[in-house]
């Protein structure tokens, strides 16, 4: 083999990567956090919902989890342009992880609410709790608690999906990477710093929910056991 | 600019073949590997155990789309010019083992302990464990998740478009260039894509109740 990697282009393009990240940072933090409220509003839905509202719930979920992100990109940005509406590849790209994320956030928060004990309700309702109050510190926190493995494993997932918004140039990290190797034509070695990158992003990620989750969840961190 | 006709559509099914096609690629390849991963996964060796950890670790901490772009434009950088089916077959190879690596791990690790004991008392030696006692209960638990993923490998075909293999999501940004319809068409590419993955879903929903009737 007499392949020679050659990394010197990173002296010179190092900040265009950091960009990249930093955008793509954005793009799925405020993706994830409008995703999960999303999915919250759309899992209460689903399980206390009356019929009438919860079939389009129902159909939202099935439609986005059965079609693939790259065409639901497509959709959001060429589709809606094509009928008057246009928006910029980064507003795009939100809309599209937002609407995907939500997807899976309702499935994940509604099996978190269905494990929530009807007595629990009822104990709240004899503490004469309101029903905002009983939502939100009787039913929400305790199910986002049970499923918070998989919601933190469903936010990095979303970060490493939003790799896929550079095929509408977002910036992104994706994005940047294919700029500097049309200019550099070191692709191999760009790649495996973008790879790098992100494998570093999902591990920082995953530090991040963690130390979300202590903050969160008081009661986990005090007696250390499983709800 | 060409009008919408009939033709579109019959490419765009077309097209759609080749999307089942690398599906199918994906799925059996990735299950070849991802046997080998999950076996890896609860060896006896740590050795062996830390290197299938760390595939895995590698491949679900990096983009399905990076790792298309190393194995397409970064080999063929390195003088192993990959056909696109060649380079995505690959990618999603590698891609699917990771995943289905780590669920068939969780499916093996649920076959209780006593049968692992029993069998031990038996006389059988490790080969004959996995073969007659542990896998045959494992692959019961499996099943349904396997085919649950099977609708992330079908979706996830699509972004071998951006390698320039013509599966339906590029067969979909192809006609869009020549007719410059973006909505319809790429509904219509949603709309087969929805075809494809929810009997998938569905039937992944039953067997997981099926699984789970007797709890």
């Amino acid at each position: 083999m007499s392949y020679k990697f050659d990394f010197s282009f990173l002296a010179e393009r190092w900040p265009d990567f950091v960009a990249g990240a930093w955008l793509t940072v954005q793009l799925t933090v405020v993706s994830i956090a409008l995703g999960l409220l999303v999915g919250t509003v759309c899992a209460l839905i689903r399980v206390y919902g009356t019929r009438w509202m919860k079939a389009p719930v129902g159909v939202y979920v099935e439609l986005i989890r059965n079609t693939p992100l790259l065409v639901q990109i497509f959709i959001v940005y060429f589709g809606l342009s094509s009928l008057g509406l246009k928006l910029s590849a980064e507003v795009s790209a939100v809309i599209a992880l937002v609407v995907n994320m939500g997807a899976y956030t309702t499935e994940i928060m509604r099996a978190g609410i269905q494990s929530i004990q009807r007595t629990q309700l009822e104990a709240a309702d004899c503490l004469g709790l309101t029903r905002l109050q009983t939502i939100l510190h009787v039913v929400l926190l305790p199910a986002m608690e049970r499923v918070y493995p998989a919601l933190s494993s469903q936010f990095v997932l979303l970060m490493l999906a939003s790799s896929i918004t550079s095929q509408i140039s977002a910036e992104e990290l994706t994005a940047t990477a294919n700029l500097v190797q049309s200019d550099t034509y070191r692709s191999f070695e760009v790649y495996i710093i973008v790879a790098m990158v992100y494998l570093a992003l999902s591990f920082l990620y995953r530090l991040g929910f963690w130390l979300i989750g202590l903050v969160l969840f008081a009661r986990k961190r005090k007696l250390g056991t499983a709800l | 600019m060409i009008q919408l006709n009939a033709n579109h559509f019959v490419y765009l099914l077309q097209a759609a073949t080749w999307t089942l096609l690398l599906s199918l690629i994906a799925f059996v390849g990735g299950s070849v590997v991802g046997l080998i991963v999950a076996l890896m996964r609860v060896s006896k060796v740590a050795a062996v155990r830390a290197l299938a950890s760390g595939y895995i670790q590698l491949i679900q901490g990096t983009p399905l789309l990076i790792i298309l772009f190393l194995s397409y434009f970064g080999l063929g950088i390195m003088g192993y010019k990959l056909v696109p089916i060649v380079a995505a077959g690959l990618s999603l190879t590698l891609y699917a083992a990771a995943f289905l690596g780590e669920i068939w791990r969780g499916c093996i690790e649920a076959v209780p302990r006593t049968q692992w004991e029993a069998s031990d008392c038996l006389g059988l030696n490790r080969f004959q464990q996995y073969a007659y006692v542990v896998l045959p209960q494992a692959v019961k638990l499996a099943i349904p998740p396997t085919v649950g993923f099977m609708v992330q490998i079908v979706k996830n075909t699509s972004l071998a478009s951006v390698i320039g293999f013509v599966e339906l999501a590029r067969a979909g940004q192809i006609v869009n260039n020549s007719t410059f319809e973006p909505f319809v068409i790429f509904t219509v590419v949603a709309a087969i894509y929805f075809a494809m993955c929810y009997p998938l879903s569905l039937a992944a929903r039953a067997l997981e109740r099926k699984t789970h009737a007797g709890r």
